[in-house]
């Protein structure tokens, strides 16, 4: 890894509750320009959680702990204001908007984010265009645009629209929230591409995901596990295919010592 | 009885002789009718269950008085409309009185009447002797019965076997009044089999006086006749509007009302459709947006008399501040309705926590085979959507105000005429949104 390479993410003794039950208790993680996180646990382990604390959703309370992205102090800044940093987050369960045209919630956040950086805003015209390329390598219908945002979408389609969203919105930090969860072999292989292909040395993703599945199309540098709230385990690749052969029972267990 | 109703007897009789058709006898006889009944059961109260959530106080405390003849240097639309030059055929009226002066001249139609109603009963009464108060109810409580002792103007819309309006009518009713005025508007529209129109019914403000407009709508579809019919409120902040739309619909036949409600500080419409043959249909779409402390009610009522007949009923409303609104839908599905089709569906969205909405669907199904549903929600705006939204660099506000509009989207997309959509688009701009939410409406406008 490129150790030179400039620090993104710096998460230090993090602990989160949601209605005084504590959730994640000192989190500690670090995220470099260039580098692929991916943070894997059991059911309730605290994977969405984290990843929504990140994006910041109000629901959630930071009781200790901070938080900097981009030498900021994260939690300090409203989601928007993250957005527009250049933070991402791919919904696990990516919200329907009926009497929103997909085209406009897209340009819209576009616009918005242009705006923060000092760009020109896209007209109409210059946006399709933007926008239709990748929305071929998304292997979508053109008419999803014009439909409500994620209304009638199947599974599939919703989750393609999130990586969509992330290729128009170009973010620095980009966190996937399951975006595995109900996807057939096919669809998993095109939002794996569609996050392949935005990978580069200025930006880093966090995937958080069930399964070791998805790691075989998005390969990760890091592995981190997380078991009751706490980062049981962090390793390279190799620990996800342990993972795959031997279950989460053995963590959960407090096998093995926390590095 | 009280002393405000014997009051109202007294304008009546004095103004009785200058009616149009004073001198009918069968007109005469309506009116006798209706004074009795009046008198005999004054405004409703709280305690009629139909006026149950609305508290007519405000209203009976006043007095008001029949509106005097425009004068002509008085007489004049709203300066920069809505409709701008689209709408054609436009009647207006002035504090409830017909001026032709101020319509344009529309192409002659064959088959079809676009008149004043005071016209019709001066120079032909025997027209409307069979019509008039022919879909109304005078034993119901108040204002029908009121309605009809005052009513001296409106729209008259005949339309002949066949007959075909490609172009909307517009019924423009300008308020210009004093805050004791009261403005009667009767409206008859008969459609012959088979024909087809679309009418606007708007009622606009030039002042901010508080006044009474009293309307009656009276509307009968003959054998596949279609009429699409909007109403448009948007009386002064202070003023009391008390509608009624009384639809009978014969076989094949097919009725869309969109009722829209933005105006008035007190606003009741009651809206009744008969259905009295096999293949008959009619969608019922409202939309009601209130802020400060206005009150607008909503009561339709439908009644499947025939079998084969299909209602769809989709009402929504955006409250804020401390507004209310009362939304009650009752379908009543007679004996011999059989395989009717009927679904209701209401939805409100509470912008404030002063803010209330009542909302009561009533079904009365008195036949076995029919397919009938009913929803019905007030809540406030989805915080899984508004984070949504913020996630993606948007900023709250503007994420609110998206919403507000997406909550009327339903409504608007169901809305052909252009103008008419235009119209709620800025309005509801105007009132929930800034210059990124322009932008999308040009968007969608385009689109």
């Amino acid at each position: 890894m490129n150790t030179a390479a400039r620090e993104m993410l710096a998460i230090s003794g993090l602990q989160v509750a949601v209605e005084g039950k504590i959730i994640l208790n000192s989190i500690d993680l670090k995220v470099r320009a260039g580098e692929l996180h991916a943070i894997m646990g059991p059911n309730g382990s605290g994977k969405s959680t984290f990843a929504q604390v990140l994006a910041g959703r109000e629901t959630y309370e930071v009781l200790q702990g901070s938080a900097h992205f981009l030498d900021q102090d994260l939690l300090d800044l409203s989601p928007e204001e993250r957005a527009r940093l250049g933070l991402f987050l791919a919904f696990q369960y990516p919200v329907e908007i009926p009497g929103v045209s997909n085209i406009y919630f897209l340009k819209t956040a576009l616009n918005a984010v242009r705006r923060h950086q000092g760009l020109d805003e896209l007209d109409a015209m210059d946006f399709i265009s933007l926008v239709r390329g990748k929305l071929a390598a998304m292997q979508m219908n053109e008419d999803l645009l014009y439909r409500s945002v994620n209304e009638g979408f199947s599974g599939g389609e919703k989750k393609r629209n999130e990586i969509l969203q992330m290729m128009v919105l170009e973010p620095v930090l980009t966190i996937l929230d399951e975006t595995d969860s109900g996807l057939d072999i096919d669809a998993l292989k095109v939002v794996a591409d569609g996050v392949n292909s935005m990978r580069s040395p200025e930006r880093a993703f966090i995937v958080v995901t069930h399964y070791q599945r998805l790691l075989n199309y998005i390969e990760p540098d890091y592995v981190h596990v997380l078991s009751a709230g706490r980062i049981a385990r962090s390793g390279g690749p190799e620990l996800a295919i342990e993972l795959e052969q031997r279950g989460y029972g053995w963590i959960e267990q407090g096998e093995g010592a926390v590095q | 009885m009280t002393a405000g109703h014997a009051s109202y007897a007294e304008d009546f009789r004095t103004v009785q002789a200058t009616l149009p058709g004073a001198g009918v006898p069968w007109l005469q006889q309506l009116r006798t009718n209706a004074m009795e009944s009046f008198l005999d059961s004054g405004f409703p109260t709280t305690r009629t269950e139909d006026w149950k959530y609305t508290d007519l106080r405000s209203l009976t405390r006043r007095h008001y008085r029949p509106a005097a003849r425009p004068q002509p240097a008085n007489c004049a639309v709203p300066a920069d409309p809505w409709w701008q030059d689209e709408l054609q055929h436009r009647l207006v009226f002035i504090d409830g009185y017909f001026v032709p002066e101020l319509c344009p001249p529309g192409p002659l139609l064959s088959g079809v009447t676009l008149t004043g109603l005071a016209r019709v009963l001066e120079e032909q009464p025997d027209l409307l002797e069979h019509r008039l108060g022919r879909n109304t109810d005078l034993e119901q409580p108040g204002f029908n019965a009121f309605n009809t002792l005052f009513m001296r103007d409106g729209a008259y819309i005949s339309l002949g076997d066949g007959a075909v309006l490609d172009q909307p009518v517009h019924l423009l009713f300008v308020s210009t009044g004093t805050d004791a005025s009261l403005r009667p508007v009767r409206n008859i529209i008969v459609a012959g089999p088979d024909s087809h129109a679309t009418v606007i019914e708007s009622y606009v403000a030039l002042n901010d006086a508080a006044g009474l407009t009293s309307a009656v709508t009276e509307i009968s579809l003959e054998t596949g006749a279609h009429i699409e019919h909007y109403k448009l409120e948007e009386e002064s902040a202070s003023a009391s509007h008390i509608a009624g739309i009384y639809v009978t619909q014969d076989r094949d036949s097919r009725f869309d009302s969109h009722n829209i409600a933005l105006g008035g500080q007190l606003v009741r419409n009651d809206l009744q459709v008969a259905l009295n043959g096999p293949g008959a249909a009619t969608t019922l779409n409202g939309l009601t947006v209130t802020r400060g402390r206005q009150h607008v009610d909503n009561h339709t009522r439908v009644d499947h008399n025939e079998p084969q007949a299909r209602s769809d009923e989709w009402y929504r409303g955006i409250l804020d501040d401390r507004s209310r609104a009362v939304f009650n839908g009752r379908i009543v599905v007679h004996p011999d309705a059989q395989q009717t089709v009927s679904h209701q569906h209401n939805h409100n969205l509470l912008l404030s926590g002063d803010a209330e909405a009542d909302a009561k669907p009533q079904l009365e199904i008195h036949a076995n085979d029919v397919q009938c549903t009913h929803g019905c929600t007030v809540g406030q705006l989805d915080e899984e959507a508004l984070f949504y939204f913020r996630s993606r660099g948007v900023d709250a506000t503007t994420a609110r105000n998206f919403l507000v509009y997406a909550f009327a989207a339903d409504v608007l997309e169901r809305i052909r005429i252009r103008p008419v959509r235009r119209m709620l688009e800025r309005r509801l701009a105007g009132r929930f949104m800034e210059t990124e939410a322009l932008d999308f409406l040009r968007d969608r406008l385009s689109g």
